[in-house]
């Protein structure tokens, strides 16, 4: 007898993905974009197994690309330093928390892929949040270097100085008279 | 990364063809030879924009800064990376050329390995803003 072979179902896939990850009986989370998040440690093995078993359908599970990883490092450090209380104090062990990767592989993929480093970014986004904070005009230097988690208002003046090739002086003439002109 | 520099002087513009490469970065210059011509391509909303513009202050008929101001008047040249490349160091022209929309203002270094350093670093900078949607309105960079 011969059949012909209809496959209607687009979320075959998907079917065989949660298959073999129940016969593994590994918790995960598929999610509709695409990416497959395995909430529990497994051991290399384990994963290679899982791999393969996939691959025998055709279906590749490919790390997270570094790209996407630097936007996720980029966009946890610019909430950190961005949001109304800024908490600053640990910020490296509050990405490494949040990307649940270790600290010193996240440095190391983000200076290669990012032309700096992830201390002089934090930096850089400091400098910018403070830059906001002296064109809000209403907190006084020494709150804003405080705010910003800085040990004293020199420390701060010289990084601003340093970042931005500006005094905060000449920073604050620039902004007023860009009011004025406009 | 897609650059563009405006630079009456042809030794100028070699030297920073020369820079540009020694930074390891990799990118493509578009020379212009007067300012007249780079407003005259520019103004054209269909034109590829570069990442950053870099002015010299210094040329004849049309100046780095009257470059700035017809620039800045076009509402898709708004959001351009604009750096002014200089030989004065004065605080004056410096907080003028922010004024007036400069994003970067560069002090022209007097050794090559300088100017690669610095280009280096305004081209690292300006790729961290472009990254991040930080807003280049107060992207104040001066060198």
């Amino acid at each position: 007898m011969r059949y012909h072979v209809s496959v209607q179902n687009h979320d075959l896939p998907v079917r065989l993905i949660s298959e073999v990850l129940a016969e593994h009986k590994v918790d995960y989370h598929l999610s509709e974009d695409g990416f497959l998040l395995i909430e529990q440690a497994i051991s290399p093995f384990q994963l290679d197994l899982i791999k393969s078993r996939l691959e025998h359908y055709y279906i590749q599970l490919c790390d997270e690309d570094q790209s996407h990883l630097i936007h996720r490092i980029r966009h946890i450090l610019t909430e950190m330093v961005f949001k109304p209380e800024p908490n600053l104090k640990n910020i490296t062990q509050y990405l490494s928390q949040q990307m649940n990767l270790s600290y010193g592989y996240l440095s190391s993929i983000f200076s290669q892929q990012a032309m700096l480093s992830i201390e002089k970014y934090v930096i850089l986004l400091k400098i910018e949040r403070a830059k906001r904070l002296i064109l809000e005009d209403r907190l006084t230097l020494k709150e804003i270097s405080d705010f910003l988690n800085y040990s004293s208002v020199g420390h701060f003046s010289k990084q601003f100085k340093k970042t931005t090739g500006l005094t905060i002086s000449s920073f604050r003439r620039i902004v007023r008279l860009k009011k004025y002109e406009s | 990364m897609h650059i563009m520099l405006a630079d009456d002087d042809s030794d100028d513009r070699m030297l920073f063809e020369e820079a540009l490469n020694a930074t390891g970065i990799n990118c493509q210059c578009v020379f212009f030879e007067d300012g007249v011509s780079l407003v005259e391509f520019m103004k054209d909303p269909q034109v590829r924009q570069p990442d950053i513009l870099f002015l010299d202050l210094n040329m004849p008929v049309k100046s780095g800064i009257d470059c700035l101001t017809e620039l800045r008047n076009y509402a898709h040249l708004k959001q351009l990376s604009i750096a002014i490349y200089s030989t004065s160091n004065a605080i004056r022209d410096i907080e003028q050329t922010f004024t007036m929309g400069a994003n970067v203002y560069i002090n022209k270094p007097s050794n090559f390995q300088k100017l690669t350093t610095v280009l280096a670093h305004v081209l690292k900078m300006n790729f961290q803003f472009q990254q991040s949607g930080l807003n280049k309105e107060t992207f104040y960079l001066n060198i």
